[in-house]
């Protein structure tokens, strides 16, 4: 399960973005704005290529000695990054992605509530339910 | 042949798969170059088993001499020494000696094999046409030895013999048959790899399916697979060999996972061992050896077992040319190592692992750059980039574990900890003894000395940052400029390190990532005391005092940090200037009045709100708003300007574009677009001139993004350039307490001088700090103004009725001019609108605040000429207002009094009526001329009445008996009451009008009439002309009788006298007793004259006769106009009347009805016809022509009958009826109607029963 997961526009700044254990967010903070280097590498490199039928799973990010970090981006550029602890081994690939496909879905949810304005931080209590039930459970 | 089979195995790349050479060593050895160089020469498709694809290969091969010790024993799992394939070389071309000696050789040789199970061989007879010639004579024919051997050993196995004609000679035939031995021999080697490979790797299954058995063991099964990649490597299918190592690396990596998961495997036990060494990859040799023998033993350690399978997976890699990819999986087994230590619980000495790690980047990226041409390099760095980040991250937290970024240098727990360290580095490879730049050499170094550590470590980062900038991972870079920055600090060189810090700030502030934000500018406020820039360090605590990511000591801290020094009363002169926005944001202003717009002299308050972001109040000594002031030149005008500028009640909003660490402040394109609609008006008619938008904040949005404002980076190098412009006007308060959140404070605002007051800047004080608020944006204005006086009068109620008495208000807006105690207003008074006095007149005092001040009793003056109202003392700027009642008179009629001259010598205006285009009602403009106390000029005000009636009369006759009927219409909204209608005769008393009228007092509602009738009555003669007045009283409905106005409305009748009467019969057809439609019937039309010529009527038309009687002409005429009638023949005529009393004249004429019933008489008209003497022309009554349009309809219906009479009559009257100028000069006979009263016909409205034509047996009905 994910350590960190983070929402960030399409101009870069975080919608949301959310950590376990509370005591390392900076550290994840400066992990997620770091990864966006390579977010945008992947999104240029496979603009070129593949046209519009692009992948939105970006997949591993760069891996660290303790973390590994995923990316996905939607159609509008909006950012999603998931960081999942090293030592955690039993995660597959394709539950990286089926995490990265409900936290879309939740997202285009709080996107679709009328009172959100776009652009805003995320306060959905749902998008944050969803995201608790990724995150590990630390007791 | 070489002595190979002397020389111990060495694993390189020299390694070919082995072939043995047994009987005619001479023979082969003269073979051997050509066999060996050919071999090789062209590709064999390779075909695999297990559905692998198959591969074109290229077979070298290891030619030995066959010795029976080469063979494998039963059970020998070892590849690299086995041979594939054995030949046997003979030459025999001889029976005998094939028979005596190769003939045994060879069954020796085949036993020797066979008790080995070896079937890969072949026999190869070698024929040279030197041997056939020498032993022509004796020999059998040589396929006879092949034929022999075959039988002899190839059973059923033909291919297993080959022959080899003319080797050495450079012939097509020995060519050919060099080449179908190569085909052959590289078949049979294909034949044995498929074979024995199949099978070894069917044994390697075997064996791996043993794993879960306990006494597996994981180094065995690696040397196993290990062969078959080195078999592989052999063959140069590296691919294929690096797929072996592959496997074993997912193997290994499985067990260790299985280890975390509670599934622990035996084996795993000697990986566990404490990490001993730790002295990198070595990625220099193809095998390394050392390594490789301790794994067979069993005695490998982790970093061991993982630096040899990732040595050899590079040196594959390196030989498939992809060289990025090593260091791709070099990154990723960095991580896995220290992962996998972790799990394994492996005990490691703190530090080893970032030896380990630091070593291995390093070596790896010396192997590639080895490897790789630059272009090769660069295209990859994003791989490289990170080994050199990952080494330049080890190098530091080895660099602080043992005491080398301290400024007071390692301490000896630090050295005893670093000699631990270098002693688990070992000894220097021989390989790199002799490079300077080694890794090994370089963490020596490094970690020898607080000099050489700081070296390295730059030149490390500095390597790190300049390749992620290259590949445009700019937030990467900074991150490791921000490590690079802590690194400095620990140094003491905040100097260095607030560059870094900035840069990094910068990038998190533009992208808005508040964390990271309040963390480095914590580090950099942490710079900017120690290098002692007070400005910038004042600027950053205020930032952090104000950041919710801090807690409230830390915020609290940073806000003492500021009081403090605003506390230490500094001899500097130059205060420090601060940018407000950090301090405390403007959220509202708000006007008191909202207008924001007052007279001069008046209060303005302007309240603001600023919302504190200090964690603790703070008390300003002085909160200044500098104002600029712009001398109004528009007077009175600047009022409405102002008024219509300033929406939303007098409070504006300011958005906080500039926080500090929001979201949105360097995002999306800045501020919004602040439009306004312009129009253009014309100032004397009030017409659009033109229209347009524009934008009202061009200055913020146009303004380069990239300029360094002070707004923009609060945190910037350069202190912001913010300066109180001197000498303006300020809105000043002193020591006031901001609390934590928002604050309201109140300035009084300077309202000395007319104008527009805009407020520029705020300044807050705290000792020596100022917090300078450089603009304020949206602009706000307040305006001062200075107001003439001025008044109006106006109706209190829509439309003002003329001849009631009327309610006018009257408003004094007393601007600049103050009103004294006896100040009076002089109305000039006029006849038409008198101004009715009354008791009490009370006039209101209201404040610009439109409040009620105060009440007073106005006195009321009347004099002749002019009616003065004395005013109460009113201060300035206030509004006075009263009402007075007027009565506008009603214009009875043409009556028009001379002009007069008005008290003030100014011409009066006579009223005039005239009709107005919204009512029906006529209205009437009453000019009222009135001197004001505080200007010499009168001031005309005008009112407009409207006539609430319209009267309209007519003269009405009975035979000699006249009648006058008046017709009042009511055209206003309102109902009135009509009494005591009167209708007098102003010159003949002897005229009596009795009214016919029987009430006395009537209801005229709203757009209703009354008809009033009077008969005249006369003794003597009736006069020509009677001036009549029409009067009555009225009042608005249900109003009592003194409310009554008198209402006058003056007429004139003139030719009232009757003086002919027209009598008509119609006699029907001779023998009928009716009339009968279709039948013609006689008209009697008998004129007869009445009265005697009066005086008027002889001189204006008669003229005498030749036998002296007077006559005048008549002109008749019957049409009708209603199609009942046909007039046959004549229809008009002249006929000459004798101007005396009872003279009469009859004329016949033949008409017929077209229908049947009650049909009224055709219309006889009786008209003046005046000869061509007459000297008046009248302009020609219309009403002719539509009579003679019916003339002609007449004509037209009787179509048939022509009549020239007709005709000519017609001409006669249309010439007078379509009369113009042109023929106004000329004399022409004219006719002229008689006055209403003149004639008076006895048929009008008389009617005849016609029947209907007797042969009418047909009746039309029709029912709707």
């Amino acid at each position: 399960m994910a350590v960190c997961i983070a929402v960030i526009a399409k101009e870069n700044y975080p919608l949301y973005i959310r950590s376990v254990p509370t005591q390392n967010e900076l550290k994840f903070h400066y992990t997620v704005h770091t990864s966006l280097d390579v977010v945008e590498e992947k999104i240029s490199s496979v603009g070129k290529s593949m046209g519009d039928q692009r992948e939105l799973y970006l997949g591993l990010l760069y891996p660290t000695e303790d973390y590994k970090v995923y990316g996905y981006v939607t159609n509008s550029k909006v950012k999603f990054v998931i960081v999942v602890d090293s030592s955690n081994t039993s995660l597959r690939d394709n539950e990286i992605r089926s995490m990265f496909r409900k936290l879309h879905n939740s997202f285009t949810d709080v996107m679709c509530n009328p009172f959100h304005n776009p652009g805003d931080h995320i306060q959905s209590k749902a998008f944050d339910g969803i995201v608790s039930g990724m995150m590990v459970q630390t007791g | 042949m070489e002595q190979q089979e002397e020389k111990p195995i060495i694993y390189t790349m020299e390694n070919k798969p082995i072939v043995t050479c047994a009987g005619d060593q001479g023979l082969f050895t003269s073979l051997y170059t050509s066999l060996a160089q050919q071999l090789p020469r062209e590709p064999m498709e390779w075909r695999r088993t297990y559905g692998r694809a198959p591969k074109m290969i290229h077979l070298e091969a290891n030619f030995v001499q066959f010795k029976e010790e080469l063979l494998p024993k039963e059970g020998n799992k070892a590849l690299l020494t086995f041979p594939f394939l054995h030949i046997y070389w003979t030459d025999c071309c001889d029976t005998e000696v094939y028979k005596t000696s190769v003939r045994e050789d060879m069954m020796r040789w085949q036993n020797s094999l066979r008790t080995h199970s070896s079937a890969d061989w072949v026999i190869i007879v070698v024929e040279t046409n030197d041997t056939k010639k020498k032993n022509k004579t004796n020999i059998l024919p040589r396929s006879s030895i092949v034929d022999k051997i075959r039988s002899d050993f190839c059973n059923k196995q033909n291919d297993r013999c080959v022959v080899l004609s003319d080797p050495l000679k450079d012939s097509s035939r020995s060519q050919e048959s060099w080449n179908s031995l190569l085909l052959k021999l590289r078949t049979l080697l294909l034949m044995s790899f498929t074979k024995n490979l199949g099978r070894f790797e069917d044994d390697m299954r075997t064996l791996r399916e043993k794993r879960t058995q306990p006494g597996w063991s994981f180094c065995e099964y690696f040397m196993v697979q290990e062969e078959l990649a080195f078999v592989f490597e052999m063959l140069q299918q590296f691919e294929d060999a690096l797929v072996q190592y592959d496997e074993l690396d997912a193997l290994f990596t499985q067990y260790v996972l299985n280890f975390g998961a509670g599934d622990t495997a035996n084996w795993l036990g000697s990986f566990c061992a404490p990490v001993r060494s730790w002295s990198g990859l070595l990625l220099r040799r193809p095998i390394d050896m050392e390594k490789r023998d301790g794994i067979q033993r069993g005695e490998a350690s982790l970093l061991d077992l993982r630096s040899y399978l990732f040595s050899r997976q590079c040196t594959l890699l390196i030989f498939l040319q992809r060289p990025w990819e090593v260091t791709q999986r070099a990154l990723e087994l960095l991580h896995n190592c220290v992962q996998e230590l972790r799990l394994l619980e492996v005990s490691v000495l703190e530090g080893a692992l970032d030896c380990w790690v630091f070593l291995s980047c390093l070596e790896v990226l010396h192997r590639i750059e080895g490897c790789c041409d630059q272009a090769q390099l660069a295209a990859n760095c994003s791989y490289t980039v990170g080994l050199w980040a990952y080494a330049t991250d080890k190098l530091k937290s080895l660099g602080e574990l043992c005491g080398l970024v301290l400024e007071k240098g390692p301490t000896s727990e630090d050295l005893n900890r670093t000699v631990d360290l270098l002693a688990g580095l070992g000894d220097e490879r021989p390989e790199t003894v002799n490079s300077l730049q080694s890794p090994y050499k370089k963490l020596k170094e490094a970690l020898s000395s607080v000099e050489a550590f700081e070296r390295h470590y730059l030149e490390l980062s500095h390597a790190a940052m300049e390749m992620y900038r290259a590949i445009g991972r700019l937030r990467s870079a900074r991150l490791v400029g921000k490590s690079l920055a802590e690194f400095h600090m620990r140094k003491g060189d905040p100097a260095r390190a607030e560059t870094f810090l900035q840069e990094a700030l910068k990038s998190y502030v533009s992208e808005g990532w508040s964390l990271p934000v309040t963390h480095t500018r914590k580090q950099i406020a942490e710079c900017q005391k120690l290098l002692g820039r007070t400005d910038d360090y004042l600027q950053t605590s205020a930032l952090l005092a104000g950041d919710v990511n801090l807690t409230t000591e830390e915020r609290k801290h940073f806000c003492q940090e500021i009081l403090t020094f605003a506390g230490i009363s500094g001899d500097q002169s130059q205060k420090v200037t601060l940018s407000m926005g950090v301090f405390t944001q403007l959220t509202q202003l708000q006007f008191h009045p909202a207008t924001a717009s007052v007279h001069s002299g008046a209060v303005l308050k302007v309240e603001l709100t600023l919302r504190c972001l200090m964690p603790i109040p703070v008390n300003i000594q002085q909160l200044v708003a500098s104002i600029h002031f712009d001398v109004d030149h528009g007077g009175t005008h600047g009022r409405s300007k102002g008024t219509q500028r300033q929406t939303n009640q007098g409070t504006i909003e300011f958005t906080q574009g500039n926080s500090s660490v929001g979201p949105h402040s360097y995002l999306g394109t800045g501020p919004a677009l602040e439009l306004d609609e312009i129009q253009d008006r014309s100032p004397s008619d009030n017409s659009l001139n033109s229209t347009g938008v524009v934008c009202k904040n061009t200055h913020l949005l146009m303004r380069r993004h990239d300029s360094n404002s002070p707004l923009a980076t609060p945190n910037c190098v350069s202190p912001p350039t913010v300066a109180m412009k001197e000498g303006a006007q300020m809105l000043k308060v002193q020591d006031v307490t901001l609390k934590p959140g928002n604050n309201s404070i109140v300035f009084t605002a300077p309202s000395g001088q007319p104008g527009t007051y805009t407020l520029r800047q705020l300044c807050a004080t705290i000792g020596e700090v100022q917090f300078v608020l450089p603009h304020i944006y949206p602009s706000v204005q307040y305006e001062v103004y200075s107001q003439e006086p001025q008044l109006t009068v106006e109706p209190l109620a829509e439309p003002l009725l003329a001849g009631l008495p009327q309610m006018v208000k009257f408003t004094l807006l007393t601007g600049h001019y103050t009103v004294k105690k006896g100040d009076a207003l002089q109305l000039s008074n006029t006849d038409t609108m008198p101004i009715l006095p009354s008791s009490t007149c009370t006039a209101r005092t209201h404040s610009p605040a439109a409040e009620l001040v105060g009440e007073n009793i106005l006195s009321i003056q009347s004099s002749e000429k002019v009616t003065s109202i004395s005013l109460p003392p009113t201060p300035p700027y206030h509004t006075l207002e009263f009402q007075l009642e007027v009565l506008c008179i009603i214009p009875s009629g043409s009556d028009r009094p001379a002009n007069e001259r008005l008290t003030n010598g100014e011409v009066r205006h006579r009223p005039r009526s005239y009709s107005h285009p919204d009512t029906p009602m006529t209205a009437i403009d009453q000019r009222m001329s009135i001197d004001c106390p505080w200007s010499i000029y009168s001031t005309l005000l005008a009112l407009t009445f409207y006539i609430p009636f319209k009267t309209k009369h007519s003269l009405l006759s009975a035979g000699n008996r006249k009648y006058v009927q008046v017709c009042v219409q009511n055209v206003s909204d309102v109902s009135f009451t009509l009494a005591e209608v009167k209708l007098t005769e102003k010159q003949h008393a002897s005229l009596e009008l009795q009214s016919l009228n029987t009430k006395s007092q009537q209801l005229l509602c709203s757009k209703h009439s009354v008809f009033c009738l009077w008969e005249v009555r006369w003794k003597e003669d009736l006069p020509l002309c009677l001036q009549c007045v029409f009067s009555a009283n009225f009042s608005p409905f249900n109003q009592d009788i003194s409310a009554f106005k008198p209402y006058h409305y003056q007429f004139q009748l003139e030719r009232v006298t009757t003086l002919y009467s027209v009598r008509a019969e119609i006699v029907p057809p001779a023998g009928e007793q009716q009339c009968r439609s279709g039948l013609l019937c006689g008209l009697e039309v008998c004129i007869t004259r009445l009265t005697e010529p009066a005086e008027g009527e002889l001189a204006e038309e008669s003229k005498t006769d030749t036998d002296g009687l007077k006559t005048t002409k008549l002109m008749y005429e019957v049409a009708d106009s209603s199609s009942n009638w046909a007039v046959c023949g004549r229809s008009s005529g002249m006929v000459s009347m004798p101007m005396t009393a009872n003279a009469t004249h009859k004329v016949q004429i033949e008409v017929m009805p077209l229908f049947a019933g009650h049909l009224p008489f055709p219309k006889i008209k009786v008209l003046k016809y005046l000869p061509h003497t007459a000297a008046v022309a009248i302009q020609p009554d219309p009403d002719s022509c539509v009579e003679n349009d019916s003339l002609s309809l007449l004509d037209k219906t009787l179509d048939d009958q022509a009549d020239t009479a007709s005709i000519r009559s017609r001409g006669s009257v249309h010439s007078v009826g379509s009369g113009d100028q042109q023929q106004k000069g000329v004399a022409m006979p004219r006719l002229e109607p008689f006055s209403p009263g003149q004639v008076f016909n006895h048929t009008h409205a008389r009617q005849v029963l016609v029947l209907p034509a007797t042969d009418d047996h047909i009746m039309e009905v029709n029912a709707t």
